[in-house]
């Protein structure tokens, strides 16, 4: 059945007597407007210095110097090129595959360029290109338009020619080669064939050097557990669409975890086809994004983790009957059972639980664990960097050269490698902005961005991708891999030794063919061995000591990873999948142990997210940091997320946040922390909260694997009812209004699975590149004036499972029980410690009924024949009805002039970061409605472009950003006239169903009902 | 008595309905004048025929020069090859023979005018071996012309007859209706003195002239009369609603806007007398939303072989050194050393005023329009191939867009695009063409978003 459950936002909202939640409940205008207040206080009208004579002055005189203004036309210039590029025609994309890498996100990518300059990111779907893009990704453009970036070498902080930092740099060499002191290259991972070919050049001609590799966030634990069964520092690449039963022990696969890029084979299985789907557990401290879309999701502990992660082991391979715990033991019986189609994966940060997933992966036999065609892209060892700042505070490095890290700013011992620093006689940084290092550094060198740059990137071993750029170089960079073929003597450049290079990866396909597809696949071959000491291990896990007090759980977020593109306004906007928090990081305390500390979140007036102040402290590291209340935190856990409070080089609005990284000593993401309350309140950004359900509870519709496969479509999908004629009647069947004939030409429908939807919130930055939607800043988001087209929310649901909920309803007492009218809903209000999450990415419904047309006053928003709503930004003159009548609330309004505006001071306010802006797109002003148009810009290209080519449009050829940007396949778009095509067989699924269809407006984008198999 | 200006004066208001009619007559003149001084662009080209040629047949080979040879020589500049003007006093006919025959032999041969010249020049010349010695004969007695003579300027004697003789009905036009003016003046001031000296003359003959009953003048009778009073005031809040609409209207249209480009660049000339299509320039228009304003390398295609235009071009009011001036203007926007025949490689990218502006909330898409729709490019710019400067031919608005889009029916033969959904429309609308609007085509978020 559908459930019945209460669904609701934020815990205030489970809070029965708060008045603030029943306020805006009823009221969706939460701020009263001061008319009356100013109008009858007589005293502040008479003292007001200007007086109505005046004030009409001047209303006059500036409708009149605005009107004679405007009877002059300006004279725009249009320059055309001198030497236009054959490939470039002004006012056509054209599209460059490519390959992200910055040691933290690799994803192979189509860039959408206009004129020369990318302005969007894409998949590359060609056979071979495994990484997806993610919202850091998308979002990754906007970065190579950053302002902030480091635009000149400059030398002891003085502007300088790359040619003097070249000298110096050699000379600092050419110098340690002579005293024989060590000479150092600290990278992150590059996954680079050639860079890495380069590296093993220059440490051959320089024998004191060595090649340190650093990862911000460290997956050392996993690479030294594989290194030691298999002899390779990599990780393994799981397939989890051939996986039946998904156990997961802390690890965030469909976030970050071993850089991420899980979503597509997790959402395969994750679809219910004739009748069976994956089952996924999950056991873990935060909530995370896996965990959300889990089965089963036990919080626990990371002390709790590990034993569990032994009891599992014992089960599987001791073959014990036990795991200790009773939902552990049950996940370790089917993991069991599933045999082959049963995988394991952990992401607790121990070398040994990284042995045990080996062992029990092997022991199963699992399909989606393959040691072939391994991850290249963590390669990151805790011990070398530890060495070396070692060695740097014993003076023994005499050059320190360093590229793509932050280590002042990322490393918890940051103290200790600026000291070391100072005892380092040369020491310059290749780096895209003047970080904390960068400007401490004797040489800081401005880097290219990727879609700059020409690079190679071994992503998996066997397949091989090409970085191309797509842009000149907008600074005067200079690449690391050019500084090092400089450093070597080797006059070519990186360009012409990349190619000598490729050849040996590229498996025959020419160097043309692979720069086109961007990718080429080799053959790889699985690496032998994996046999280590998994007993020992298990004993050393499970004798591993807890954390003292409480466990503050490290993680990144979706939207600024390990916070290298902090100055991206887009990632900073970008809410949190599961907080819906924006501009912030915060601690996540369980609900318990926030009640026992008193900490606090709560909705204030203006129905913004207010949050106490928690001074933590790890390590004698003390910090105050905001806190969040967050359903599903491990009881005796805290959450912190990685990558925020960065200041240097930063739009002063971006550095927002407190740095984790402080706290990330050993690398260890696991810390003993202690937590107590501090003074003074946290306002936070949070996009939902500040909107209730407005009881409106069948917005998500889910139901559990068993009732799907046994019940009728009608009991677990049900169509509401409404009176007509006295007669109750199906909501979709009743219309108001004449319908028009849409059966001709095309009619666009948007499918949203709701299975398959992880969060990942993809979709929403391609959403904002593709359609210039404007960045509004913490203060406006808190006002509830974010601009999102696309927003995902996030709905809780009470119970863990379906089975508790349903009984409760069945046991209501009726309407005269003890417990009044409402029977027990007051009780299904009580937040459970975890709830269940779902995803609901909601948009512009585009209604073929829709109540925001009928009430335009000035027709500025109609409906097409094709199926989109259509908003007229020019005819708007900003009266909102439309946004009221919304009942998906999906309008967005232009309260000011976003772009080129001080007091919006980000990327469409300097001419660098408007480079982004998509030119088929309005940029729209002050004082108008926008919303999603269901990309309209993009079907109508695809409908121009088959005219212009006098055919047919192809089956699955339309698509929207987010469509194309959503690599778990959740979203479909298409023509559902075109029977043929994907999305009109998904209209026909009987899984199908509208939001508020009671309401009966006919949206032309459909979900999915969310199927568990609990 | 004291004279009290009378009002039924008739000498008053004979000077009035003068003064009206002078009023009008000059409007109605500064009305005529624009299509006069248009009738002049329309000059048919002189034709400079050069002095008598030296033999019989320089006229074939002027044919034959212009289809051979013209792409790579000019007869007094050096372009891609040298200057060919009395190239038969440089070499010999036999050597002539051979080297257009097959130039790379000679060369090979080590002849030594031959590798001077391929060492001047960096190139070959295409080898002519369909050309006879007598079709090289007639070539080089063509080129063995005298430079003709430049034509004298300053007496506009080279313009045609037709531009001078409306001109002159210009000037004459004006002298005559002057003259009138002035007759018309004296007439008044004549009647004026007329009338004094007549009334003078019966003042002293003592001839009373009857004073006239004062009635209730004019203007007072007129605001006592509410009934006309009302109806006037309506008339005038009419009129000024409909010319302050009319105003308010054209705000912002920018219809004929012909602003001054950087480079004086003739579309009379290149897609008028030469006939250039459109979309030779102006490729982007086929696959763009853009048309493009060709990059200037498009204009060196041509322009690398034309660095002046010939006598003919030249009008009355651009002469051909002021064209000869403007393609130096490309030269030097584009970096190319007209006598070395080379790019310096030192550009300056032309600045062009954009005349088409069409709103950034506008969309509009060039390629729908041109190679879908098929239509010309003449239907929205005007007549283009007869502007001497390039000017805005339509008004750009909303009504214009959607009138069009009313009446256009959409050309749907041949394309397969078009096929099912025609099927379907014209059964459902009982047409068997469709307009645009039909279509879809007058929907908000076709062009707005």
């Amino acid at each position: 059945m559908s459930s019945n459950k209460k669904y609701w936002k934020s815990v205030e909202e489970l809070n029965e007597n708060s008045s603030i939640v029943e306020t805006l409940r009823n009221n969706e205008f939460v701020e009263e407007i001061p008319t009356t207040d100013f109008l009858s206080d007589k005293e502040s009208l008479s003292s007001s210095s200007t007086t109505r004579r005046d004030f009409l002055k001047y209303v006059g005189f500036s409708t009149a110097a605005a009107t004679l203004a405007a009877c002059e036309g300006p004279v725009h210039k249009s320059i055309p090129y001198v030497l236009q590029p054959e490939q470039v025609i002004p006012g056509v994309a054209d599209y460059y595959a490519t390959s992200m890498f910055d040691g933290f996100d690799f994803a192979n990518l189509l860039v959408k360029t206009r004129e020369g300059r990318p302005i969007k990111i894409e998949n590359n779907t060609i056979a071979g290109a495994k990484f997806a893009a993610n919202a850091r990704v998308h979002a990754s453009v906007l970065s190579l338009y950053d302002s902030m970036r480091l635009k000149i070498t400059k030398i002891a902080g003085k502007n300088a020619s790359w040619q003097e930092a070249d000298l110096k740099i050699k000379a600092g060499l050419a110098e340690a080669k002579a005293k024989g002191g060590q000479v150092v290259l600290l990278t992150n991972t590059l996954a680079s064939p050639s860079t890495e070919k380069l590296i093993a050049e220059f440490i051959a001609k320089n024998p004191t050097a060595k090649h340190v590799i650093y990862d911000a966030v460290s997956e050392s634990a996993a690479l030294d557990a594989f290194e030691a069964a298999y002899g390779e520092r990599a990780l393994v690449d799981y397939d989890f669409s051939k996986a039946n039963v998904i156990v997961s022990v802390g690890a965030d696969f469909l976030g970050d975890w071993q850089g991420g890029s899980y979503d597509s084979g997790y959402a395969k299985g994750r679809i219910p086809q004739a009748g069976k789907m994956s089952k996924h557990f999950q056991f873990e401290a935060n909530m995370t994004l896996s965990g959300a879309a889990a089965d089963k999701r036990v919080p626990m502990t990371v002390a709790n983790q590990k034993k569990a992660l032994v009891g599992i082991y014992n089960v599987i391979v001791g073959g014990a009957a036990d795991a200790g715990d009773a939902e552990v033991t049950k996940a370790a019986k089917q993991l069991a059972a599933a045999g082959s189609k049963g995988v394991l994966v952990s992401g607790i940060q121990d070398k040994n639980a990284q042995l045990l997933v080996l062992a029990i992966n092997q022991k199963l036999a699992s399909e989606a664990f393959s040691t072939s065609g391994t991850r290249q892209i963590r390669k990151g060892s805790n011990e070398k960097v530890a060495q070396l700042i070692a060695d740097m505070n014993a003076g023994s490095v005499h050059t320190l050269i360093m590229s793509g890290v932050n280590p002042v700013y990322t490393l918890a011992d940051s103290k200790g490698f600026v000291n070391g620093l100072k005892k380092v006689k040369v020491s310059a940084a290749f780096s895209l902005r003047e970080d904390e290092t960068a400007s401490i550094t004797n040489i800081a060198i401005p880097a290219p961005h990727y879609l700059e740059s020409w690079n190679d990137l071994m992503l998996t071993k066997g397949t091989y991708s090409l970085t191309q750029p797509t842009i000149r170089p907008l600074f005067s960079s200079k690449q690391f891999q050019e500084g090092l073929l400089s450093f070597n003597g080797n006059s070519a450049d990186y360009y012409d030794y990349l190619k000598a290079n490729a050849a040996n990866y590229t498996n025959g396909a020419s160097w043309n063919q692979t720069v086109h597809d961007g990718v080429a696949v080799g053959a790889s071959s699985g690496a032998a061995g994996g046999s280590a000491n998994f007993a020992a291990a298990a004993a050393a896990l499970a004798a591993s000591a807890p954390a003292k007090g409480f466990e503050l759980v490290l993680y990144t977020k979706t939207g600024l990873g390990d916070g290298q593109q902090a100055n991206n306004p887009w990632l900073q906007e970008f809410p949190d999948p599961i907080t819906r928090v924006s501009w912030d990081n915060y601690v996540t305390v369980s609900q318990a142990d926030a009640k026992s500390l008193g900490l606090e979140n709560e909705i204030v007036a203006n129905g913004g997210l207010d949050g106490s102040y928690a001074t933590l402290t790890v390590n004698g590291v003390k910090l105050d940091v905001p806190v969040i209340v967050q359903p599903g935190q491990a009881k005796g856990t805290l959450g912190m997320a990685l990558g925020y409070g960065k200041k240097a080089s930063l739009k002063e609005e971006m550095q927002v946040g407190v740095n984790a990284y402080a706290f990330y000593a050993g690398f260890n993401n696991v810390q003993s922390a202690s937590i107590a309350k501090a003074s003074g309140n946290h306002e936070f950004a949070c996009v939902q909260g500040q909107k209730t359900l407005m009881g409106r509870g069948d917005i998500i519709k889910e139901t559990t694997l068993e009732i799907f496969n046994t019940k009728e479509a009608g009991e677990w999908n049900e169509v509401p009812m409404v009176s007509l004629d006295h007669k109750e009647v199906e909501a979709t069947k009743v219309d108001l209004w004449e319908s028009f004939d849409r059966s001709v030409g095309h009619h666009f429908n948007l499918s949203i699975d709701l299975n398959a939807c992880t969060g990942c919130g993809a979709c929403v930055i391609a959403c904002h590149a593709e359609n210039n939607v404007p960045v509004v800043g913490k203060a406006e988001v808190r006002r509830s004036r974010d601009m999102h087209w696309l927003r995902i929310d996030r709905y809780y649901s009470s119970e863990a499972t379906f089975a508790e909920d349903n009984e409760k309803k069945e046991g209501f007492e009726g309407l005269f029980g003890k417990k009044g009218s409402l029977g027990g809903f007051g009780d299904m209000e009580n937040a459970a410690d975890n709830p269940q999450v779902s995803f609901q990415p909601v948009m512009c419904q585009h209604c073929n009924h829709a109540p925001c047309e009928t009430v335009c006053p000035v027709a500025a928003t109609s409906h097409g024949r094709q199926g989109q709503n259509h908003m007229a930004y020019n005819r708007c003159v900003g009266t909102r009805y439309c946004a009221n009548n919304c009942p998906y609330k999906v309008r967005r309004f232009n309260w000011f002039l976003y772009n080129g505006n001080d007091e919006f001071d980000f990327h469409m306010n300097d001419d660098l970061g408007r480079m982004v802006i998509n030119p088929d797109v309005n940029v729209r002003s002050r004082g108008v409605m926008e919303k999603c148009s269901m990309c309209i810009q993009m079907t109508q290209l695809t409908i121009l472009t088959a005219k212009r080519e006098g055919r047919e449009v192809a089956n699955d050829e339309f698509h929207t950003a987010c469509s194309a940007a959503c690599s778990s396949g959740a979203m479909k778009f298409g023509d559902v006239n075109n029977k043929e095509s994907e999305v009109a067989k998904l209209a026909e699924d009987k899984r199908m169903y509208h939001l508020l269809e009671s309401v009966g407006t006919k949206p032309n984008v459909f979900y999915h009902v969310k199927v568990r198999n609990t | 008595m004291k004279k009290v200006g009378n009002h039924n004066s008739i000498s008053r208001k004979i000077l009035f309905c003068l003064a009206l009619m002078l009023t009008f007559s000059f409007t109605s003149f500064s009305q005529a004048t624009p299509p006069a001084a248009a009738t002049t662009t329309a000059a048919a080209p002189a034709t400079a025929a050069p002095a008598a040629a030296t033999g019989g047949d320089a006229v074939a080979g002027k044919a034959l020069f212009n289809s051979n040879c013209a792409a790579c020589h000019k007869l007094d500049a050096k372009s891609t090859g040298p200057a060919l003007r009395g190239v038969k006093e440089k070499h010999d006919m036999a050597w002539i023979y051979n080297w257009v025959h097959n130039s790379t032999a000679v060369i090979k041969s080590g002849d030594a005018k031959a590798v001077a010249l391929f060492a001047e020049y960096k190139s070959t010349m295409t080898a002519f071996p369909q050309l006879s010695t007598t079709d090289i004969d007639n070539i080089i007695a063509y080129t063995s012309e005298p430079k003709p003579e430049v034509a004298k300027t300053g007496t506009g004697s080279a313009l045609p007859p037709g531009a001078e003789g409306s001109n002159a009905g210009g000037i004459s036009n004006n002298f005559i209706l002057g003259a009138l003016a002035l007759v018309m003046l004296m007439l008044v001031i004549m009647l004026f003195f007329v009338n004094n000296v007549l009334t003078k003359v019966a003042r002293q003959n003592g001839i009373e002239v009857e004073a006239k009953e004062a009635r209730t003048p004019i203007w007072k009778a007129f605001a006592q009369n509410q009934f006309l009073v009302l109806v006037t005031s309506i008339f005038l809040l009419l009129a000024s609603g409909y010319f302050v609409y009319s105003w308010m209207m054209q705000v912002g249209i920018d219809q004929d806007y012909q602003p001054i480009q950087p480079i004086h660049y003739s579309h009379r000339i290149h897609a008028g007398s030469n006939g250039i299509d459109c979309k030779y320039c102006h490729s982007a228009a086929r696959v763009s939303k853009n048309a493009g304003i060709p990059s200037l390398n498009v204009c060196m295609n041509c322009h690398k072989n034309i660095s002046e235009v010939s006598d003919t071009t030249a009008t009355p009011e651009h002469s051909k050194a002021f064209y000869d001036a403007q393609i130096q203007k490309l030269y030097d926007a584009v970096g190319w050393d007209k006598a070395a025949q080379k790019y310096t490689g030192k550009t300056s990218p032309v600045k062009w005023v954009r005349i088409h502006n069409l709103p950034d909330f506008a969309y509009f898409n060039h390629s729908q329009h041109v190679t879908v729709a098929g239509i010309e490019c003449q239907k929205c710019h005007g007549p283009v191939e007869t502007y001497e400067i390039q000017k805005q031919f339509a008004p750009l608005t909303m009504g214009w867009c959607v009138k069009c889009h009313r009446e256009t029916d959409v050309k749907m033969e041949g394309n397969k695009y078009y096929d099912k959904i025609h099927a379907e429309l014209s059964k459902r609308y009982g047409v068997d063409k469709l307009t645009a609007a039909q279509m879809g085509g007058l929907e908000c978020g076709k062009c707005h978003y």
